[in-house]
């Protein structure tokens, strides 16, 4: 085994706390103080994939904000890439890449390859590199046909695919983002999951991203942290995380009429709506299918996987207590 | 070629492609030329010699100032960098590694000098049609009305730049940009030469930075300052310009260390 190299993310008991003024009768000002993110500590060491889970407002984007410069920590220690964010901001911007999913780092009135080209004068790319890079990465995600269009003319999906080679024209080593695939469709976010595992697989970037997608967890992410009011409760991978908040699959049966809730073995309804009922499976979904359907005249039914929000929901029935400490997984431990 | 010379160039393409804005602009701004200037030959029929000037100066400094509105921008446009900060696409911005100042005034210099030659220009050329209209006496002259000008593209920017800062602090700068456009034209002259303000109101006004903006340009242009008078003109400009700058270089630091970008 090799020395485990330095950590490209180290966060020691990080936080952010928000200070809101408001005005009160008359010209009073009461400040209220929000807690966004508390004591967050983890490290994150080189080729590693992590997806930083939690459900709204859980404070994964001030994290992300606080990890590349934009946000001060107002608790603990922050060092990403060796530097210290807020106050490196712009030295640590050549080492990193970043997409904000709602936002575009591509300007509105110029053609891809324009803004590709501004970009490269912002990052003293040299012209060859550029090309090359430029090159590789439109290839991979099939820009070519939109290099001229003026990126206000472009869709979600081919926006989306222009900021990701936004974000690693300089060969950046780590890459932060921030919903990705928000908004997508599925091809186009398999598009985009396929080029983040190449790109670490190949290039060895480390990758962080925020997601509510459990897809993109489950396709990219060989850990996973999950954060909830502003903690970590959960570090770990995501059959580990699974296997802490069990929750259970759900088949979907839209009855050809209108039936009292159905009763099987292995499934209990746990909601209905004219036709369709939901089933809450605890055992095997074959069983329970072939036995629905023997029952019933059946329009149709579906299997669904929990999603990574019913997880996560689940992991706070279990944990209540905010204060508790944080679950560690398997993964903190073995990371290369 | 850097990338404040590509954001330069950005600047004015960008504007190159706004045609029928650039149309109207001109089409306003001469129209409101001719008004004005009929009511100054009016004015200085009555009273002639008014501020050491003639006729042909003042329809002189009317169209001056109309053709410097697309330079200083003095009803605007806003600088994009308010809207970013009020959605907080300033995010953005602040993940690149440029400074925030520097980019923003290398964007609008190419606005300004797009401004210049395609709406300043042709507006100045209806005024030289249609009026009788004093010149600058000779090269010199016309250099140093360049240098006017551009120290006056600097001041509007720098003035703009400190009223889109004001989203840091106030959540919505649209109330201050409003009151900005109104007060600017009347301060820096472009609505009515400063000389015709009583005093001591047009001796405040001058001392202002607005009328580095019109009033100090177009008094170049009429050639009312030789020697060390014209130098003492570019110096104020230059000097208004210097702390206009560094006020929001020193703003920028500020409003980054402190204020929190908004949205999630
Ligand atoms: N600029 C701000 N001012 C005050 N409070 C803020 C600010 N930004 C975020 N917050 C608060 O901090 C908390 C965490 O917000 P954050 O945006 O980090 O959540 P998130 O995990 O990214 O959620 P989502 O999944 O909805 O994107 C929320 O309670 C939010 O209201
Ligand atoms: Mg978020």
């Amino acid at each position: 085994m090799t020395a485990p190299s330095a950590p490209v993310i180290d966060a020691e008991g990080v936080g952010k706390e928000f200070v809101l003024r408001r005005r009160t009768r008359g010209l009073r000002r009461a400040a209220t103080r929000v807690p966004a993110v508390s004591e967050v500590s983890f490290t994150v060491r080189p080729g590693e994939t992590v997806g930083y889970l939690g459900p709204n407002g859980a404070g994964k984007s001030t994290t992300l904000k606080m990890l590349v410069g934009i946000l001060t920590p107002t608790a603990g220690r922050l060092r990403v890439a060796g530097l210290e964010p807020a106050r490196q901001r712009t030295e640590l911007a050549y080492r990193i890449g970043v997409v904000f999913g709602q936002r575009t780092t591509l300007w509105w009135d110029l053609p891809l390859r324009d803004s590709f080209a501004l970009l490269r004068r912002m990052y003293r790319v040299p012209a060859a590199e550029h090309r090359a890079r430029l090159e590789e990465l439109v290839e991979l995600l099939e820009l070519a046909p939109f290099l001229a269009t003026p990126v206000r003319q472009l869709s979600l999906g081919q926006r989306m695919r222009g900021d990701l080679t936004a974000a690693l024209l300089h060969d950046p080593s780590l890459l932060v983002l921030d919903e990705p695939t928000i908004g997508l469709d599925v091809v186009s976010k398999a598009a985009v999951r396929d080029f983040l595992r190449r790109m670490n697989a190949e290039r060895g970037t480390t990758i962080l991203l925020t997601t509510h997608d459990l897809g993109d967890v489950e396709r990219l992410c060989r850990r996973v942290m999950v954060i909830d009011h502003g903690r970590v409760a959960f570090d770990g991978d995501l059959a580990g995380l699974r296997a802490l908040a069990p929750v259970p699959r759900t088949l979907v049966v839209d009855l050809a009429a209108p039936a009292p809730p159905i009763d099987v073995p292995g499934a209990r309804v746990i909601r209905t709506d004219g036709p369709r009922q939901w089933l809450e499976l605890a055992g095997n979904p074959a069983a329970v299918i072939a036995r629905v359907s023997h029952d019933h005249e059946i329009a149709d039914l579906t299997l669904r996987e929990p999603d990574i929000e019913d997880v996560v929901t689940r992991l706070y029935r279990e944990r209540p207590d905010p204060s508790a400490p944080a679950i560690a997984g398997d993964v903190r431990h073995n990371v290369e | 070629m850097g990338v404040y010379t590509s954001v330069f160039w950005h600047g004015l393409r960008r504007y190159a492609t706004y045609r029928a804005a650039t149309a109207a602009g001109i089409l306003t701004n001469s129209v409101f030329g001719c008004v004005s200037a009929f009511v100054l030959i009016a004015v200085w029929e009555a009273r002639p010699g008014l501020a050491g000037w003639d006729a042909a100066d003042a329809v002189a400094f009317v169209f001056v100032a109309q053709a410097l509105i697309g330079v200083v921008a003095p009803f605007g446009p806003s600088l994009e960098i308010g809207e970013r900060i009020r959605t907080g696409d300033v995010a953005i911005d602040l993940i690149r590694p440029v400074a925030l100042p520097a980019w923003w005034l290398a964007q609008d210099l190419g606005r300004a000098a797009f401004g210049a030659v395609f709406r300043g220009v042709p507006t100045f050329a209806v005024g030289a049609l249609l009026f009788t209209l004093t010149l600058p006496d000779g090269p010199a002259q016309w250099l140093a009305f360049a240098a006017a000008t551009l120290l006056a593209a600097l001041v509007g920017f720098g003035l703009r730049y400190l009223y889109a800062l004001s989203a840091f602090w106030v959540v919505d700068d649209r109330g201050v940009q409003a009151v900005a456009w109104l007060v600017g034209p009347f301060f820096s002259g472009m609505f009515l030469p400063l000389a015709l303000f009583p005093e001591p109101l047009g001796a405040v006004l001058r001392a202002l930075p607005w009328s580095a903006m019109v009033q100090v340009p177009a008094e170049v242009f009429l050639g009312d300052h030789t020697g060390a008078g014209l130098a003492a003109a570019l110096g104020f400009q230059a000097a208004w310009a210097a702390a206009l700058l560094l006020a929001g270089r020193a703003l920028t630091a500020t409003a980054v260390r402190r204020v929190v970008v908004q949205g999630g």
